[in-house]
């Protein structure tokens, strides 16, 4: 019978290779399943079973050293047809290389099977060790034998999930095994113990293939038989867009900037606190009244990666222009509600030649040329709600927006649920 | 006139969006700071979203997506890049479109990952064995984060390559006013329609030296897709004449086409010497400083270069024009300066370079200044 899905250039490996005795194998299963060549694509990793790809009627694809087995699921997930059917061959190095992509493949269960040709050593690089070396089995580069057990594999893509995995002797007929894993929807592996004549058996004239793979412990038969399950990739449609007009902040009528600003008309507001503390979103939320009074506004946080714990600071510029430069300049105004914060910000507050400071009435003052004005922010409020206080403070004590956009723009957000802007407003009052 | 839409966003969000308004179908995330509101963003606008365990697998899969036919984007930092390199080349040389979105942050290694920096263009330059140019455009203004994303996945999918869009942390993590209503409308990329030829080679260039994509779900034609080299059929060959043809044109493909996604800002002003030159972050900074010095009554033109590479010649063109030149960014030695003009020093091209913090708009007048 002609074969159907390799072709008649012959297989390129050396004599005796096992690599060819899987190719052959390949053939037959694929038949029995009386899949089409095109049904079928042949991801290939890099190694002497890798150059197999030219040999194939099928879709080839060719990557790198140990990928295959990703770049096989990524195949995978991107097809809506299941019987398209999705093979990797790789190698015991690959396999070594590459071995979280095989254990991820088959947690995921993604619609594949991959062919491991375990011939417990390097082939194309000259026959040096991989982990899936037997102990003892010696190499060109390890002449004494390796000193330690092989991976086994199976066990692991078995823990893993995998749906059908199966280690077999790679002589003889073996296409049943083949043809059921790719016969089975999900991940499945099949694990080829095989020879390499150049290295392998160059290195161990007296060995026995049997009796290598009993020695290592490894049990040719099916490790993990499960009911068929297979990822589907979920194609999600439609989805809203991240703009939505509800998006849209409304501009109030009449209002602008009220007041002398630095360079270019751009007001730089810096806020120090804590994490935990409220510091971005009330940063956040004085924007948004900027915004509601018709400025531009930009707003940056700082914080360290812990954000949990530590300082937090933002900074804020409003304008009447648009605004560029955003990095650090010496703010106009800064708003410290804690230690961290005076901490973070006391090299800001040394720049400031004039403008103001509202510190917590808690703390020391900082080393600066700006004005410092003292409130309890922290004992009135507490500390969660202090920079609330210090923004409605700043904005009551400059009159640089009007307090009614900064409590619209308080109201909107769910932080007026658990507090409300009248508290703040009488706090000023007083 | 029309009312004003204002929101308040980061332009991570922009850059989501308008990759997704362009047609990119799949978004795959590894989580690193400053990228994570990009992954964000990703999971909730992208049709396809995978969160892979590392970032080899994220473009291994990226690169499996592409060859069924999708258009799949990642976003990053140095620490994924480094790690995704190889299979860069591997989707290089398969010729497979995909956008990676790389922020950057202070290195070198893991650096302080929530500090900004301008410091990856020479990994991204040199990115490629052999030298090749992969497409790197970089995002400079906030309609730049909305508009070149776009273009970047039609560049990608027109010559079938990654393409790199580059920005860095203060770019997409700062918040702004910006007015909805002004944004430009995103087109979807077209692709390419498959004509067909028979025999049909998977690398046989059309005019453009593109060769056209089919993907391996259809069954009218064998596709063979592979990173070693190749001639026209897809399979690999040592170094025949045709196969290094093939290589070779993988550069000239890029090249040829460039003219088409060349963009750039050039506020030329009358009679000026110097011609300040930058990309990225520290394009706010150079418009400030350019602003401020006009006004001071002294004279200086802009370039702000969107297409970083590979180096179009117009930028050249326009360098001639100048008796000095100076180059702003965010690293130590001058990275674009450097790819530009050569690692030897030289009295007409100079740098303004910092790190650890954003260039101020005040060194950069410093430096005009004492170009005078
Ligand atoms: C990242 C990377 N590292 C190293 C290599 C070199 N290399 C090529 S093939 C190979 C090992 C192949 O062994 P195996 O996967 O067992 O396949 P075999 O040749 O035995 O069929 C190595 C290490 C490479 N191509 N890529
Ligand atoms: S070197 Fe070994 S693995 Fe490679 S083709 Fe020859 S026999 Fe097979």
């Amino acid at each position: 019978m002609s074969n159907i899905f390799i072709n008649d250039q012959g297989l390129p490996f050396c004599k005796g290779c096992g690599h060819s005795t899987i190719a052959n194998n390949t053939e037959k299963a694929l038949a029995k399943l009386g899949l089409k060549p095109l049904d079928v694509i042949l991801v290939t990793d890099i190694g002497c079973h890798g150059i197999i790809d030219k040999s194939f009627n099928t879709h080839t694809v060719h990557g790198l050293h140990g990928r295959s087995v990703a770049l096989g699921a990524g195949i995978s997930a991107g097809i809506t047809n299941p019987d398209k059917k999705v093979i990797v061959f790789i190698g015991d190095g690959g396999a070594t290389i590459g071995m979280q992509h095989i254990i991820d493949a088959a947690h995921n269960g993604y619609n594949m099977t991959v062919v491991i040709h375990n011939n417990m050593l390097y082939g194309m690089t000259g026959g040096q060790p991989s982990e899936y070396t037997p102990m003892g089995f010696k190499t060109p580069t390890k002449q004494a034998g390796s000193t330690k057990f092989s991976y086994d594999i199976c066990k692991i893509v078995a823990a893993a999930g995998g749906t059908y995995v199966r280690r077999v002797m790679g002589i003889g007929d073996f296409s049943d095994a083949l043809s059921e894993a790719f016969g089975r929807p999900g991940f499945s592996l099949v694990e080829v113990m095989e020879i390499c004549p150049s290295y392998g058996v160059k290195s161990n004239p007296e060995m026995k293939l049997s009796k290598v793979v009993e020695n290592a412990g490894l049990a040719t038969e099916v490790i993990a038989d499960l009911p068929a399950k297979h990822y589907v990739t979920d194609r999600r449609e439609a989805l809203p867009s991240l703009f939505s007009p509800s998006d849209v902040i409304p501009a109030q009528a009449g209002t602008r900037l009220q007041a002398e600003t630095s360079t270019h008309g751009e007001l730089r507001i810096m806020m120090c606190g804590s994490a935990g503390e409220g510091v971005q979103v009330a940063a956040e939320l004085l924007a948004r009244a900027g915004i509601r009074a018709g400025l531009q506004v930009t707003k940056k946080g700082s914080y360290p990666v812990t954000v949990g714990v530590g300082f937090s600071a933002a900074e804020v510029i409003l304008s009447p222009e648009a605004i560029n430069y955003t990095g650090t300049v010496t703010p106009d105004y800064m708003i410290i509600t804690s230690r961290d914060g005076l901490d973070f910000g006391k090299k800001a507050a040394g720049r400031m030649k004039s403008g103001k400071i509202y510190l917590d009435e808690s703390l020391e003052s900082p080393v600066t040329g700006a004005e410092i004005i003292r409130f309890p922010f922290r004992e009135k409020t507490g500390a969660r709600n202090a920079s609330f206080m210090g923004v409605f403070y700043f904005l009551h004590d400059t009159n640089l927006l009007p307090v009614e956009v900064m409590v619209n723009s308080f109201n909107e957000n769910k932080i007026s649920k658990k507090v409300s802007a009248d508290q703040f407003l009488q706090l000023l009052s007083a | 006139m029309k009312e004003k839409e204002i929101i308040f966003t980061d332009s991570s969000k922009l850059i989501t969006e308008s990759l997704v308004r362009a047609g990119a179908d799949v978004f795959i995330g590894y989580p690193i700071t400053p990228a994570n509101l990009l992954y964000a963003y990703g999971e909730r606008r992208f049709p396809i979203f995978f969160a892979a365990p590392d970032e080899i697998t994220t473009l291994q899969w990226m690169s499996g997506f592409a060859v069924t036919g999708h258009l799949p984007v990642t976003a990053t930092s140095f620490p994924g890049y480094a790690l995704m390199i190889e299979s860069v080349n591997m989707a290089y040389m398969m010729e497979l479109p995909m956008v990676i979105v790389l922020i950057q942050r202070l290195g070198p290694a893991t650096g302080t990952a929530t500090c900004g920096a301008q410091g990856d263009l020479n990994v991204v330059n040199g990115t490629l064995s052999g030298g090749y140019p992969l497409p790197c455009l970089s995002m400079s203004t906030v309609s730049d984060c909305w508009e070149l994303p776009q273009k970047a996945l039609q560049m990608a999918a027109d010559l079938r390559t990654p393409v790199v869009l580059l920005s860095s942390k203060e770019e997409v993590m700062t918040y702004r006013s910006i007015d909805m209503g002004a944004l430009a409308e995103i087109q979807p990329v077209k692709r390419k329609a498959f004509s067909v030829k028979e025999p049909y080679l998977p690398y046989a260039p059309a005019e453009n030296l593109v060769p056209e994509f089919r993907p391996v779900t259809q069954d009218e034609h064998q596709v063979r897709i592979t990173a070693s080299t190749h001639d026209q059929t897809g399979i690999i060959q040592n170094t025949t004449p045709a196969a290094l043809g093939n290589t070779a044109r993988l550069a000239r493909k890029i090249r040829k086409n460039l003219d088409h996604y060349l963009y750039y800002d050039y506020d030329r002003q009358e009679g000026a010497k110097t011609l300040l030159i930058t990309y990225g972050i520290t394009t706010q900074a150079a418009i400030d400083a350019i602003r401020d010095y006009r006004e001071s009554g002294k004279k200086a033109s802009l370039l702000v270069m969107k297409t970083l590479l590979p180096v179009h010649s117009k930028y050249y063109e326009i360098c001639n024009d100048y008796d000095h030149i100076i180059i702003a960014e965010e690293n130590l030695e001058g990275e674009l300066r450097k790819i530009m003009f050569g690692q030897a020093d030289s009295p007409r091209v100079s740098g303004v370079n910092k790190i650890g913090q954003m260039i101020e708009p005040g060194e950069i007048i410093k430096a005009l200044e004492d170009h005078e």
